[in-house]
């Protein structure tokens, strides 16, 4: 007769290997994206190439993930600032239902955009954290489609640390500026001075886009 | 700053010098531990080899035990193959016993029938009209009469010529109506010589199909016999054929893995309207992949358990032993789950095509400046692929259920080939240590030949002592015992 002990020990080997399957499952591979679109001055003119990053983002992400764009202007921190935000579905039909709306939602936006006075891009930075860490998402980018030049206004606030632990920062389209093209050490400064302080906040990452044909870089899988 | 290993040296700077010192100073220890060092070195490579020679032979006898038994296995699982196909011939010619010689006696009545009125109709035929009448002998008689000039003879005579001529042709007439009744009866008989032909001809077909299912029988027997001997060649016969039917059951069954994963590809995107796209069971594994694999092994197994219950298959026993009343439950159970599963397959088919449409729309719209309704094609040529995958969908799932019977010939035959391999590592791991014992007992020897190089001086000084002082010895004795000169 065959004993019945290793087929017990088997089975809970089995047990034991299910659970760690499990486990593992617990990871979160959803990916959350947050895009800042930079409308002050003249960059506002650049907002139709920013709806090309969108629509690239809309292509590429899968049910589950999380995507919201907000705008830059004077006083970027408040919900306000956001444009269209969307957590799609786990159905891929919904998903897609989903995506037409946010492409609907962005192109409104584009033919309406209005430039700004100053730009605030540290407050949307703040506010693009605090949507990125409540998605609780595996993979959190967040994406600043601006010349990364911040100018406020004298009662905006923000010499401050911030705080970008666990998320992957990607400037795009940093385009130079007159003043750039007269001194370039004023635009390798300025993207420095960006690296500096998004490394400091504890991104996990920084890198700068200015070729679009590098977006599959954008969303990492 | 030195290294560790120049500490050694007295001259660091002279590594060679130093070295060569050292040496010298080492070769006189050297040459007073050689011998217990060689028996360290011959003892050591000794038990080296023995443990290996020791392993070897447990290998050997291992796989002896295990090719034993693998012969046992097979044997026993042939005996039992055999056994239910000669069971299954003896059937077929009881069948064809009951269904074929049941008929003989009619037949043979039927036969008798055709003979006997063959044999009535013959003698008929045989019979021939009455001898004429005992007219013959009064025409010779009138014949010898003497009629010269007589006209009152002449006239009898005419008149019994008359007579005789409308007899005559009357017999002509009888004649002929009796050789007709003659060939009529020879007509009648024709059918029932062919009917006996067709008896005959019946007979001797199912004759000979007996005689066929016979030779079945006896090739059956033979083979039967000769595994029941127990003989090698009958083992030798039985690992060729499992070696054969592993390789097509793979064969097999590799098709069927191309077809299950066809049928993945099928379910795995719809299937993530179902469970979710966005749950991983793995980094890479998605939990809609699982859930479409899950339903494609649902399935397969449906198909193993429908086919064993049909008794196609016998891989558990359990199933194989219910009453006919609860395998036919079983039967129709599985069947049905199996539809039911196999019309999800379509819809899910359907659902794929449906979700690939709305993504190509979903793109299209995001190429494009504005959200636009999905453009309706030619509806042939968009229909087309649709109903191929629902077929296909539906299909592939009783296609996949006969994958039980490769399944089995490939467990069964599994187990012999599996079996044959173990042996033949076994065996190769015995030949192995053998050589690996033989290759120590060879390097202890020349680890002590390649202690002596070094002190070799010492050891030729050794022996030239050791050789005068057997000469000298030699001589003395040899002067002792010799005579006294007078």
């Amino acid at each position: 007769m065959v004993s019945r002990k290793p087929l017990v020990r088997r089975l809970a080997a089995i047990g034991a290997l299910a659970l760690g399957l499990v486990a593992c499952s617990t990871q979160d591979h959803s990916h959350a994206v947050y895009m800042l679109i930079d409308t002050s001055g003249t960059y506002a003119a650049e907002a139709r190439r920013a709806q090309t990053i969108v629509n690239y983002l809309l292509g590429t992400l899968q049910p589950g993930d999380a995507l919201a764009v907000a705008k830059v202007d004077s006083r970027s921190f408040s919900e306000k600032s956001i444009i269209a935000k969307a957590t799609f579905d786990r159905r891929p039909s919904e998903a897609n239902n989903q995506k037409r709306a946010f492409k609907t939602a962005i192109d409104n936006f584009v033919q309406g955009v209005r430039a700004s006075a100053h730009t605030d891009i540290t407050g949307g930075v703040i506010q693009a954290a605090e949507f990125l860490n409540e998605t609780r998402a595996g993979n959190k980018t967040l994406l600043i489609f601006s010349d990364m030049q911040e100018e406020l206004d004298k009662n905006t606030v923000r010499d401050f640390p911030i705080d970008l632990r666990g998320i992957r920062v990607v400037a795009i389209n940093v385009v130079k500026l007159r003043t750039d093209n007269v001194d370039p050490r004023r635009y390798m400064g300025r993207l420095e001075w960006w690296e500096r302080r998004v490394r400091d906040a504890g991104a996990i990452d920084w890198q700068v886009i200015n070729d679009f044909d590098h977006l599959q870089r954008v969303v990492l899988r | 700053m030195t290294t560790n290993w120049q500490s050694w040296l007295f001259w660091p700077d002279k590594p060679a010098l130093s070295l060569l010192i050292l040496v010298l100073i080492l070769l006189p220890f050297m040459y007073a531990s050689r011998v217990p060092v060689h028996g360290l070195i011959h003892s050591v490579a000794r038990a080296a080899a023995n443990g290996l020679r020791l392993t070897s032979r447990w290998l050997r006898a291992g796989a002896e035990e295990l090719r034993a038994r693998n012969k046992a296995m097979l044997l026993a699982h042939a005996e039992e193959e055999v056994g239910s196909r000669l069971e299954r011939e003896f059937e077929l010619a009881a069948d064809s016993v009951r269904r074929d010689l049941q008929d003989f006696p009619a037949v043979g009545r039927k036969l008798k029938d055709a003979v006997t009125q063959i044999e009535e109709d013959f003698r008929l035929t045989g019979e021939v009209p009455p001898p004429p009448p005992e007219w013959v002998d009064a025409v010779e008689s009138v014949s010898q009469m003497k009629s010269a000039g007589s006209e009152m003879l002449q006239g009898i005579l005419e008149e019994i010529h008359k007579s005789v001529q409308k007899m005559h042709d009357k017999m002509v007439t009888e004649f002929r109506r009796a050789y007709e009744n003659r060939h009529k009866l020879l007509r009648t008989m024709l059918p029932h010589w062919r009917a006996a032909e067709k008896l005959v001809g019946e007979a001797e077909t199912k004759l000979l199909t007996l005689q066929k299912n016979a030779a079945a029988i006896d090739s059956q027997m033979l083979q039967y016999r000769e595994i029941a001997r127990r003989t090698d060649k009958a083992a030798k016969s039985q690992i060729h054929s499992s070696f054969v039917r592993f390789f097509v059951a793979g064969l097999v069954m590799l098709i069927a893995l191309g077809g299950a994963f066809i049928n993945f590809k099928l379910i795995a995107l719809p299937m993530s309207e179902m469970v979710g796209a966005s749950d991983y069971v793995t980094a890479s594994l998605r939990t809609s992949e699982v859930a479409a694999l899950v339903l494609i092994f649902v399935e397969a197994s449906m198909g193993l358990f429908l086919l064993e219950a049909l008794g196609i298959t016998h891989l558990f026993p359990r199933i194989s032993s219910m009453d006919d009343r609860m395998r036919c439950r079983m039967i129709w159970i599985s069947l049905t789950l199996l539809i039911v599963l196999a019309t999800i397959e379509a819809s899910l088919a359907l659902m794929r095509d449906l979700l690939i449409a709305d993504k190509q729309a979903l793109i299209r719209d995001l190429a494009s400046s504005s959200v636009q309704a999905a453009q309706a094609g030619d509806k042939w040529l968009t229909t087309i692929p649709t109903a191929g995958q629902m077929i296909l969908g539906f299909v592939l799932p009783f296609a996949l259920a006969f994958v039980a019977i490769p399944l089995e010939a490939f467990v069964n035959s599994g187990r012999t080939v599996v079996g044959a391999g173990l042996v033949l590592l076994l065996r190769m791991l015995a030949l192995f240590a053998r050589l690996l014992a033989t290759a120590c007992r060879q390097l202890g020897r020349g680890l002590a030949m390649l202690y002596d190089v070094p002190i070799s001086p010492f050891l030729l000084a050794e022996n030239a002592i050791r050789g005068m002082r057997t000469n000298g010895a030699g001589a003395g004795r040899t002067a002792a015992a010799a005579p006294p000169v007078p």
